[in-house]
Protein backbone atom coordinates (compact mmCIF):
# COMPACT_ATOMS: atom_id res chain seq x y z
CA UNK A 1 0.00 0.00 0.00
CA UNK A 2 2.92 2.51 0.88
CA UNK A 3 4.69 1.82 -2.18
CA UNK A 4 1.73 2.62 -4.48
CA UNK A 5 0.56 6.29 -2.92
CA UNK A 6 4.21 7.30 -2.74
CA UNK A 7 5.04 9.43 -4.57
CA UNK A 8 8.92 9.35 -6.73
CA UNK A 9 11.18 12.35 -6.36
CA UNK A 10 10.51 12.95 -9.85
CA UNK A 11 6.52 12.98 -9.84
CA UNK A 12 7.01 15.44 -7.08
CA UNK A 13 9.43 17.76 -9.10
CA UNK A 14 7.18 17.87 -12.03
CA UNK A 15 4.40 18.98 -9.77
CA UNK A 16 6.31 21.77 -8.45
CA UNK A 17 7.48 22.56 -11.48
CA UNK A 18 3.94 22.71 -12.90
CA UNK A 19 1.75 23.97 -10.11
CA UNK A 20 3.75 25.91 -7.54
CA UNK A 21 6.87 27.28 -9.10
CA UNK A 22 7.98 29.65 -11.73
CA UNK A 23 10.98 27.79 -12.57
CA UNK A 24 10.71 24.51 -14.66
CA UNK A 25 13.58 21.67 -12.49
CA UNK A 26 12.11 19.10 -14.62
CA UNK A 27 13.51 20.50 -18.08
CA UNK A 28 16.70 21.69 -15.78
CA UNK A 29 17.06 17.83 -14.79
CA UNK A 30 16.25 16.67 -18.13
CA UNK A 31 19.33 18.71 -19.62
CA UNK A 32 21.64 18.31 -16.99
CA UNK A 33 23.88 16.39 -19.20
CA UNK A 34 24.29 18.67 -21.32
CA UNK A 35 25.07 21.11 -18.61
CA UNK A 36 28.00 18.70 -17.28
CA UNK A 37 29.21 18.62 -20.68
CA UNK A 38 29.48 22.51 -20.70
CA UNK A 39 31.58 22.63 -17.48
CA UNK A 40 33.93 20.42 -19.37
CA UNK A 41 34.38 22.98 -22.10
CA UNK A 42 34.51 25.73 -19.63
CA UNK A 43 37.15 24.05 -17.44
CA UNK A 44 39.04 22.71 -20.44
CA UNK A 45 40.01 26.13 -22.26
CA UNK A 46 40.03 28.07 -18.81
CA UNK A 47 42.59 25.48 -17.43
CA UNK A 48 45.07 24.81 -20.33
CA UNK A 49 44.94 29.12 -20.97
CA UNK A 50 45.68 29.55 -17.16
CA UNK A 51 48.49 26.43 -17.51
CA UNK A 52 49.98 28.07 -20.92
CA UNK A 53 49.48 31.76 -20.27
CA UNK A 54 51.25 31.03 -16.58
CA UNK A 55 54.38 29.59 -17.76
CA UNK A 56 54.45 32.37 -20.27
CA UNK A 57 53.93 34.52 -17.41
CA UNK A 58 57.33 33.66 -15.80
CA UNK A 59 60.11 34.64 -17.95
CA UNK A 60 57.72 37.76 -19.10
CA UNK A 61 57.53 38.37 -15.34
CA UNK A 62 61.37 38.14 -14.70
CA UNK A 63 62.30 40.01 -17.79
CA UNK A 64 60.45 43.15 -15.99
CA UNK A 65 61.56 42.72 -12.69
CA UNK A 66 65.11 43.09 -14.13
CA UNK A 67 64.23 46.12 -16.37
CA UNK A 68 65.99 43.80 -19.21
CA UNK A 69 66.50 46.34 -21.85
CA UNK A 70 64.27 46.20 -24.83
CA UNK A 71 62.58 43.81 -23.62
CA UNK A 72 61.22 46.03 -20.68
CA UNK A 73 59.23 48.05 -22.94
CA UNK A 74 57.54 45.26 -25.07
CA UNK A 75 56.36 43.29 -22.52
CA UNK A 76 54.51 46.63 -20.67
CA UNK A 77 53.06 47.36 -24.29
CA UNK A 78 51.76 43.89 -24.45
CA UNK A 79 50.53 43.45 -20.43
CA UNK A 80 49.34 47.45 -21.15
CA UNK A 81 46.87 46.31 -24.34
CA UNK A 82 45.32 42.89 -22.72
CA UNK A 83 44.64 44.31 -19.39
CA UNK A 84 43.44 47.75 -20.63
CA UNK A 85 41.01 46.22 -23.08
CA UNK A 86 37.96 43.75 -22.17
CA UNK A 87 38.02 40.26 -22.77
CA UNK A 88 35.22 40.02 -24.55
CA UNK A 89 36.48 42.38 -27.52
CA UNK A 90 40.12 40.67 -27.49
CA UNK A 91 38.43 37.89 -28.05
CA UNK A 92 36.31 39.04 -30.57
CA UNK A 93 39.23 40.08 -32.59
CA UNK A 94 40.79 36.70 -32.67
CA UNK A 95 37.39 35.11 -33.59
CA UNK A 96 35.34 37.98 -36.24
CA UNK A 97 38.47 40.14 -36.63
CA UNK A 98 40.82 37.99 -38.23
CA UNK A 99 38.65 36.40 -40.42
CA UNK A 100 38.05 39.69 -42.40
CA UNK A 101 41.51 39.15 -44.20
CA UNK A 102 41.55 37.64 -46.89
CA UNK A 103 45.31 36.46 -46.66
CA UNK A 104 44.53 34.98 -42.70
CA UNK A 105 41.96 32.56 -44.53
CA UNK A 106 44.31 31.81 -47.03
CA UNK A 107 47.42 31.30 -44.76
CA UNK A 108 47.85 27.60 -43.58
CA UNK A 109 47.17 28.22 -39.95
CA UNK A 110 43.50 29.05 -40.99
CA UNK A 111 42.00 25.67 -41.48
CA UNK A 112 43.69 23.83 -38.01
CA UNK A 113 43.58 26.65 -35.90
CA UNK A 114 42.21 30.31 -36.59
CA UNK A 115 38.95 28.99 -38.18
CA UNK A 116 38.43 27.07 -35.36
CA UNK A 117 36.33 28.95 -32.23
CA UNK A 118 38.00 26.94 -30.01
CA UNK A 119 41.48 28.07 -31.30
CA UNK A 120 40.42 31.73 -31.52
CA UNK A 121 39.21 31.95 -27.58
CA UNK A 122 42.57 29.62 -26.39
CA UNK A 123 44.33 32.25 -27.82
CA UNK A 124 42.89 35.12 -26.73
CA UNK A 125 42.56 33.83 -23.03
CA UNK A 126 46.00 32.46 -22.85
CA UNK A 127 47.66 35.91 -23.66
CA UNK A 128 44.99 37.86 -21.43
CA UNK A 129 45.71 35.57 -18.67
CA UNK A 130 49.41 36.00 -19.24
CA UNK A 131 49.31 39.84 -19.42
CA UNK A 132 47.69 40.03 -15.59
CA UNK A 133 49.82 37.19 -14.19
CA UNK A 134 52.93 38.70 -15.48
CA UNK A 135 52.79 42.07 -13.90
CA UNK A 136 51.28 40.22 -10.15
CA UNK A 137 54.23 38.08 -10.42
CA UNK A 138 56.86 41.05 -11.33
CA UNK A 139 55.30 42.87 -8.00
CA UNK A 140 56.29 39.47 -6.14
CA UNK A 141 59.27 39.53 -7.11
CA UNK A 142 60.39 42.74 -6.94
CA UNK A 143 58.80 42.77 -3.65
CA UNK A 144 61.32 39.75 -1.84
CA UNK A 145 62.92 41.02 0.84
CA UNK A 146 66.63 41.97 0.59
CA UNK A 147 67.81 40.32 3.84
CA UNK A 148 66.96 36.96 1.20
CA UNK A 149 68.94 37.86 -1.35
CA UNK A 150 71.91 39.03 0.64
CA UNK A 151 71.85 35.89 2.85
CA UNK A 152 71.79 33.88 -0.53
CA UNK A 153 74.97 36.22 -2.12
CA UNK A 154 76.61 35.60 1.20
CA UNK A 155 76.65 31.74 0.26
CA UNK A 156 78.25 32.26 -3.07
CA UNK A 157 74.84 31.75 -5.32
CA UNK A 158 75.36 32.60 -8.43
CA UNK A 159 72.46 34.99 -10.12
CA UNK A 160 70.78 31.92 -11.88
CA UNK A 161 70.63 29.20 -8.93
CA UNK A 162 69.70 32.63 -6.72
CA UNK A 163 67.00 33.27 -8.75
CA UNK A 164 66.12 29.38 -9.10
CA UNK A 165 66.70 28.44 -5.29
CA UNK A 166 65.35 31.74 -3.39
CA UNK A 167 63.65 34.67 -5.79
CA UNK A 168 61.04 32.24 -7.41
CA UNK A 169 60.00 29.93 -5.17
CA UNK A 170 59.93 33.28 -2.69
CA UNK A 171 57.79 35.11 -5.08
CA UNK A 172 55.52 32.47 -6.18
CA UNK A 173 54.10 32.00 -2.55
CA UNK A 174 53.53 35.30 -2.48
CA UNK A 175 51.60 36.02 -5.73
CA UNK A 176 49.02 32.71 -4.61
CA UNK A 177 46.51 34.86 -3.11
CA UNK A 178 46.47 37.15 -6.09
CA UNK A 179 46.32 34.14 -8.46
CA UNK A 180 43.76 32.40 -6.54
CA UNK A 181 41.72 35.65 -7.84
CA UNK A 182 42.84 35.57 -11.49
CA UNK A 183 41.69 31.69 -11.69
CA UNK A 184 38.42 32.76 -10.73
CA UNK A 185 38.07 35.69 -12.82
CA UNK A 186 39.32 33.92 -15.39
CA UNK A 187 36.68 31.43 -14.67
CA UNK A 188 34.45 34.00 -14.76
CA UNK A 189 35.00 35.76 -17.77
CA UNK A 190 34.95 32.57 -19.78
CA UNK A 191 31.50 33.05 -20.27
CA UNK A 192 32.66 34.90 -23.26
CA UNK A 193 32.94 31.33 -25.13
CA UNK A 194 29.15 31.27 -25.41
CA UNK A 195 29.08 34.91 -27.57
CA UNK A 196 31.64 32.77 -29.67
CA UNK A 197 29.62 29.84 -30.56
CA UNK A 198 31.51 27.54 -28.10
CA UNK A 199 28.81 25.71 -25.82
CA UNK A 200 30.53 26.56 -22.53
CA UNK A 201 28.38 26.81 -19.12
CA UNK A 202 26.56 29.12 -20.33
CA UNK A 203 26.34 29.08 -23.92
CA UNK A 204 24.20 25.62 -22.87
CA UNK A 205 22.08 27.59 -20.62
CA UNK A 206 21.64 30.23 -23.39
CA UNK A 207 20.75 26.81 -25.79
CA UNK A 208 18.13 25.81 -22.91
CA UNK A 209 16.44 29.49 -23.02
CA UNK A 210 16.34 29.61 -26.46
CA UNK A 211 15.52 26.13 -27.37
CA UNK A 212 12.30 26.68 -24.69
CA UNK A 213 12.02 30.43 -24.70
CA UNK A 214 12.40 30.48 -21.39
CA UNK A 215 13.87 33.70 -19.50
CA UNK A 216 15.87 32.22 -16.62
CA UNK A 217 15.92 28.73 -15.82
CA UNK A 218 18.98 28.39 -17.66
CA UNK A 219 21.04 31.49 -16.37
CA UNK A 220 20.09 30.23 -12.79
CA UNK A 221 21.48 26.41 -13.52
CA UNK A 222 24.68 28.04 -15.29
CA UNK A 223 24.86 30.73 -12.38
CA UNK A 224 24.70 27.24 -9.94
CA UNK A 225 27.22 25.80 -11.95
CA UNK A 226 30.00 29.00 -12.13
CA UNK A 227 29.20 29.03 -7.94
CA UNK A 228 29.91 25.22 -7.56
CA UNK A 229 33.39 25.83 -9.45
CA UNK A 230 34.16 29.18 -7.71
CA UNK A 231 33.38 27.23 -4.23
CA UNK A 232 36.03 24.35 -5.40
CA UNK A 233 38.71 26.21 -6.33
CA UNK A 234 38.73 28.74 -3.49
CA UNK A 235 38.86 25.83 -1.20
CA UNK A 236 41.40 24.31 -3.12
CA UNK A 237 43.46 27.75 -3.29
CA UNK A 238 43.09 27.92 0.57
CA UNK A 239 44.20 24.65 1.08
CA UNK A 240 47.23 25.52 -0.50
CA UNK A 241 48.09 28.83 0.79
CA UNK A 242 47.81 26.71 4.46
CA UNK A 243 50.85 24.26 2.89
CA UNK A 244 53.01 27.23 1.00
CA UNK A 245 52.35 30.23 3.07
CA UNK A 246 52.53 28.48 6.78
CA UNK A 247 55.69 30.11 7.52
CA UNK A 248 54.17 33.72 7.10
CA UNK A 249 51.49 32.94 9.79
CA UNK A 250 51.62 34.98 13.32
CA UNK A 251 53.30 32.68 15.31
CA UNK A 252 52.13 32.29 19.02
CA UNK A 253 54.29 33.87 21.25
CA UNK A 254 56.54 31.68 23.56
CA UNK A 255 55.65 33.09 26.91
CA UNK A 256 57.73 31.91 30.27
CA UNK A 257 55.37 31.45 32.76
CA UNK B 1 26.23 71.17 2.24
CA UNK B 2 26.21 70.47 -1.29
CA UNK B 3 24.66 66.79 -0.98
CA UNK B 4 21.74 67.96 0.59
CA UNK B 5 21.20 70.97 -2.10
CA UNK B 6 21.43 68.06 -4.23
CA UNK B 7 19.04 65.60 -3.11
CA UNK B 8 15.50 67.37 -4.01
CA UNK B 9 16.59 68.44 -7.91
CA UNK B 10 17.91 64.81 -7.55
CA UNK B 11 14.89 63.24 -6.24
CA UNK B 12 12.33 65.67 -8.60
CA UNK B 13 14.18 64.59 -11.79
CA UNK B 14 13.83 60.73 -10.57
CA UNK B 15 10.37 60.90 -10.09
CA UNK B 16 9.82 63.33 -13.39
CA UNK B 17 11.40 60.30 -15.55
CA UNK B 18 9.73 57.80 -13.85
CA UNK B 19 6.70 59.05 -14.12
CA UNK B 20 7.47 59.88 -18.14
CA UNK B 21 7.81 56.15 -18.29
CA UNK B 22 4.68 54.90 -16.96
CA UNK B 23 2.35 57.48 -18.41
CA UNK B 24 3.96 57.18 -22.39
CA UNK B 25 0.36 58.29 -23.18
CA UNK B 26 -1.86 56.52 -25.72
CA UNK B 27 1.02 54.73 -26.78
CA UNK B 28 2.07 51.21 -28.11
CA UNK B 29 5.72 49.08 -27.26
CA UNK B 30 6.94 47.16 -29.78
CA UNK B 31 9.36 45.00 -29.55
CA UNK B 32 11.92 44.83 -32.24
CA UNK B 33 15.09 43.24 -33.48
CA UNK B 34 17.09 45.36 -36.21
CA UNK B 35 19.78 42.71 -37.03
CA UNK B 36 17.17 41.26 -39.67
CA UNK B 37 17.17 42.55 -42.85
CA UNK B 38 15.46 43.74 -45.21
CA UNK B 39 12.73 43.06 -42.34
CA UNK B 40 14.26 44.94 -39.27
CA UNK B 41 17.95 46.78 -39.60
CA UNK B 42 19.89 49.47 -38.01
CA UNK B 43 21.47 52.69 -40.11
CA UNK B 44 24.75 53.72 -38.96
CA UNK B 45 22.70 56.92 -37.28
CA UNK B 46 20.81 54.35 -35.13
CA UNK B 47 17.55 54.71 -37.17
CA UNK B 48 15.66 51.76 -37.59
CA UNK B 49 14.34 50.76 -41.06
CA UNK B 50 12.84 47.91 -43.16
CA UNK B 51 9.57 45.90 -43.30
CA UNK B 52 8.95 44.76 -39.74
CA UNK B 53 9.23 48.33 -39.10
CA UNK B 54 6.93 50.17 -41.43
CA UNK B 55 4.56 47.64 -40.61
CA UNK B 56 4.53 48.16 -37.25
CA UNK B 57 4.22 52.46 -37.87
CA UNK B 58 1.52 51.58 -40.16
CA UNK B 59 -0.51 49.36 -37.44
CA UNK B 60 -0.03 51.86 -34.89
CA UNK B 61 -1.32 54.61 -37.40
CA UNK B 62 -4.24 52.51 -37.60
CA UNK B 63 -4.76 51.84 -33.85
CA UNK B 64 -4.55 55.54 -33.25
CA UNK B 65 -1.62 55.00 -31.17
CA UNK B 66 1.75 56.15 -30.95
CA UNK B 67 4.11 53.80 -31.79
CA UNK B 68 7.42 53.09 -29.53
CA UNK B 69 10.00 50.99 -30.53
CA UNK B 70 12.25 48.58 -28.22
CA UNK B 71 15.05 47.29 -29.45
CA UNK B 72 15.53 43.85 -27.87
CA UNK B 73 17.88 40.81 -28.57
CA UNK B 74 16.23 37.83 -30.25
CA UNK B 75 16.84 35.66 -27.96
CA UNK B 76 15.11 37.24 -24.84
CA UNK B 77 12.10 38.60 -27.23
CA UNK B 78 9.73 36.80 -25.40
CA UNK B 79 10.60 37.35 -21.98
CA UNK B 80 10.93 40.57 -22.38
CA UNK B 81 7.65 40.58 -23.83
CA UNK B 82 6.62 38.50 -20.98
CA UNK B 83 8.54 40.89 -18.40
CA UNK B 84 6.41 43.99 -19.91
CA UNK B 85 9.40 45.42 -21.87
CA UNK B 86 6.84 46.01 -24.51
CA UNK B 87 3.20 45.19 -25.59
CA UNK B 88 3.97 43.66 -28.50
CA UNK B 89 6.35 41.50 -30.63
CA UNK B 90 6.96 42.96 -34.07
CA UNK B 91 9.90 40.74 -35.38
CA UNK B 92 9.19 38.04 -38.12
CA UNK B 93 8.31 35.67 -35.26
CA UNK B 94 6.65 32.61 -36.72
CA UNK B 95 3.76 31.49 -34.73
CA UNK B 96 4.61 28.01 -33.18
CA UNK B 97 2.90 25.58 -31.34
CA UNK B 98 6.20 25.75 -28.77
CA UNK B 99 5.80 29.21 -28.44
CA UNK B 100 1.78 29.50 -28.28
CA UNK B 101 2.23 27.68 -24.94
CA UNK B 102 4.03 31.33 -23.36
CA UNK B 103 2.32 33.67 -25.64
CA UNK B 104 -0.67 34.70 -27.80
CA UNK B 105 -0.41 35.15 -31.93
CA UNK B 106 -2.27 37.83 -33.96
CA UNK B 107 -3.00 35.92 -37.23
CA UNK B 108 0.42 36.21 -39.84
CA UNK B 109 1.65 39.12 -41.91
CA UNK B 110 3.89 37.38 -43.77
CA UNK B 111 4.87 33.49 -44.72
CA UNK B 112 8.32 32.65 -46.55
CA UNK B 113 9.65 29.51 -46.31
CA UNK B 114 13.12 28.40 -44.11
CA UNK B 115 15.99 27.02 -46.31
CA UNK B 116 19.13 25.80 -46.45
CA UNK B 117 22.09 28.12 -48.04
CA UNK B 118 25.46 26.72 -48.74
CA UNK B 119 28.87 26.97 -51.26
CA UNK B 120 27.43 26.67 -54.71
CA UNK B 121 27.75 22.76 -55.47
CA UNK B 122 29.06 22.01 -52.03
CA UNK B 123 29.65 18.83 -52.46
CA UNK B 124 26.74 17.19 -50.37
CA UNK B 125 23.05 17.01 -50.49
CA UNK B 126 20.14 18.95 -47.83
CA UNK B 127 19.35 15.28 -46.27
CA UNK B 128 19.70 13.71 -42.63
CA UNK B 129 22.76 11.80 -44.16
CA UNK B 130 24.33 14.41 -46.72
CA UNK B 131 24.68 16.81 -43.92
CA UNK B 132 26.28 14.13 -41.53
CA UNK B 133 29.16 15.85 -39.80
CA UNK B 134 28.52 19.08 -41.20
CA UNK B 135 28.67 22.40 -39.47
CA UNK B 136 25.22 24.06 -39.50
CA UNK B 137 24.47 27.56 -38.26
CA UNK B 138 21.34 28.75 -37.01
CA UNK B 139 20.33 31.67 -34.78
CA UNK B 140 19.84 30.86 -31.34
CA UNK B 141 15.84 30.47 -30.34
CA UNK B 142 14.64 30.50 -34.26
CA UNK B 143 12.15 28.22 -35.46
CA UNK B 144 15.24 27.21 -37.92
CA UNK B 145 17.07 25.60 -34.20
CA UNK B 146 14.20 23.94 -33.98
CA UNK B 147 14.67 22.66 -37.08
CA UNK B 148 17.89 22.15 -37.72
CA UNK B 149 18.20 19.93 -34.35
CA UNK B 150 15.25 17.86 -35.48
CA UNK B 151 16.00 16.99 -39.29
CA UNK B 152 19.91 16.84 -38.79
CA UNK B 153 20.85 14.93 -36.17
CA UNK B 154 24.18 13.75 -36.82
CA UNK B 155 25.45 17.22 -37.93
CA UNK B 156 26.88 19.64 -35.53
CA UNK B 157 24.58 22.91 -34.88
CA UNK B 158 26.14 26.15 -34.41
CA UNK B 159 23.92 28.69 -32.26
CA UNK B 160 24.30 32.20 -32.54
CA UNK B 161 23.10 35.34 -31.30
CA UNK B 162 22.24 37.38 -34.57
CA UNK B 163 21.27 36.29 -38.30
CA UNK B 164 24.26 38.46 -39.23
CA UNK B 165 26.86 37.16 -37.37
CA UNK B 166 25.28 33.23 -38.86
CA UNK B 167 25.88 34.97 -42.20
CA UNK B 168 29.70 35.96 -41.40
CA UNK B 169 30.66 32.72 -40.56
CA UNK B 170 29.44 30.97 -43.25
CA UNK B 171 30.75 33.09 -45.69
CA UNK B 172 34.51 32.80 -44.02
CA UNK B 173 33.82 29.35 -44.34
CA UNK B 174 33.65 28.55 -40.51
CA UNK B 175 30.14 26.46 -41.90
CA UNK B 176 29.26 24.16 -44.37
CA UNK B 177 25.78 25.51 -44.42
CA UNK B 178 22.87 27.75 -42.53
CA UNK B 179 19.47 27.22 -41.90
CA UNK B 180 17.31 30.71 -42.60
CA UNK B 181 14.10 32.31 -43.38
CA UNK B 182 14.25 32.01 -47.55
CA UNK B 183 13.77 35.55 -48.03
CA UNK B 184 15.79 37.05 -45.51
CA UNK B 185 18.90 34.95 -47.14
CA UNK B 186 18.18 36.27 -50.41
CA UNK B 187 17.99 39.82 -49.93
CA UNK B 188 20.01 39.81 -46.56
CA UNK B 189 22.92 37.60 -48.02
CA UNK B 190 22.83 35.73 -51.06
CA UNK B 191 22.07 39.21 -52.78
CA UNK B 192 25.28 41.05 -50.96
CA UNK B 193 28.77 40.78 -52.45
CA UNK B 194 29.46 38.87 -49.33
CA UNK B 195 26.65 36.05 -50.55
CA UNK B 196 29.09 35.21 -54.22
CA UNK B 197 29.27 32.19 -54.51
CA UNK B 198 26.83 30.87 -52.21
CA UNK B 199 23.30 29.64 -52.81
CA UNK B 200 19.88 27.63 -52.01
CA UNK B 201 20.76 23.94 -51.03
CA UNK B 202 17.81 21.77 -51.62
CA UNK B 203 14.22 23.32 -51.44
CA UNK B 204 11.67 24.87 -48.81
CA UNK B 205 11.80 23.14 -45.33
CA UNK B 206 8.47 20.89 -44.71
CA UNK B 207 8.42 21.19 -40.58
CA UNK B 208 4.97 22.62 -39.72
CA UNK B 209 5.40 21.33 -36.38
CA UNK B 210 8.60 23.80 -35.89
CA UNK B 211 8.44 25.97 -38.01
CA UNK B 212 4.64 27.11 -37.97
CA UNK B 213 2.27 29.11 -40.04
CA UNK B 214 4.00 32.39 -41.21
CA UNK B 215 4.62 35.05 -39.06
CA UNK B 216 2.37 37.12 -36.59
CA UNK B 217 2.74 39.51 -33.85
CA UNK B 218 3.13 38.16 -30.29
CA UNK B 219 1.39 39.32 -27.14
CA UNK B 220 0.63 38.84 -23.76
CA UNK B 221 -1.96 35.73 -22.91
CA UNK B 222 -4.45 38.15 -21.54
CA UNK B 223 -3.97 41.04 -23.51
CA UNK B 224 -6.92 39.87 -26.31
CA UNK B 225 -8.40 43.19 -27.01
CA UNK B 226 -4.58 44.28 -28.29
CA UNK B 227 -4.22 40.58 -30.13
CA UNK B 228 -7.77 41.32 -31.79
CA UNK B 229 -7.54 44.81 -32.86
CA UNK B 230 -3.75 43.83 -34.37
CA UNK B 231 -5.02 41.24 -36.20
CA UNK B 232 -8.02 43.11 -37.67
CA UNK B 233 -5.34 46.24 -38.14
CA UNK B 234 -3.56 43.13 -40.21
CA UNK B 235 -6.77 42.31 -42.22
CA UNK B 236 -7.05 45.71 -42.87
CA UNK B 237 -3.71 46.42 -44.06
CA UNK B 238 -3.58 43.53 -46.73
CA UNK B 239 -7.38 44.49 -47.69
CA UNK B 240 -6.72 48.22 -48.75
CA UNK B 241 -4.10 47.32 -50.90
CA UNK B 242 -1.38 49.51 -48.11
CA UNK B 243 0.22 46.05 -48.23
CA UNK B 244 1.18 45.76 -51.44
CA UNK B 245 2.96 49.01 -50.83
CA UNK B 246 4.76 47.86 -48.46
CA UNK B 247 5.80 44.61 -49.57
CA UNK B 248 6.60 45.77 -53.36
CA UNK B 249 9.10 48.51 -51.07
CA UNK B 250 11.70 45.65 -50.44
CA UNK B 251 10.56 42.44 -52.13
CA UNK B 252 9.80 41.07 -55.94
CA UNK B 253 7.45 38.52 -54.75
CA UNK B 254 4.28 39.05 -52.32
CA UNK B 255 5.46 37.40 -49.22
CA UNK B 256 2.23 36.98 -47.93
CA UNK B 257 1.84 33.51 -48.95
CA UNK B 258 -0.51 31.16 -49.26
Amino acid sequence: MANTSERTFWDYLADVSENHSPIDFVLIADHLDKFLYGTLVTLEITVLSLLIGGVLAIPLAIARAQRQRGLNGAILSFTYFFRGTPLLVQTYLFYYGLAQFEFIRESFLWAPILSKAWWCALIAFTLNTAAYTTEFLRGAIENTPRGEIEAARACGMSRLTLLWRIILPSAFRRALPAYSNEVIFMLHSSVVLSTITIQDILGVGRWLNGRYYLAYEGFITAMIFYMILVFIISRGFRWWENRWLAHLRPRPLLSTQ
Amino acid sequence: MPLKKLLLPLLTTIFMLSSAVTYAGDSLRVGVEGAYPPFSWKEADGTLKGFDIDFAHEVCKRLNKECVLVEQEWDGMIPALLARKFDTIIASMSITEERKKKVDFTVKYYNTPAMLVAKKNPGFDDTADGLKYKRVGVQRATTHQCSAEKLYPDAEIVLYATQEEVWQDLSTGRLDAQLSDSLQALEGFLKLDAGKGFDFLGGAIDDPQCQGIGAGFAVRKKDTTLRDALSKAIGDIRADGTYKTLNDKYFEIDVYGS
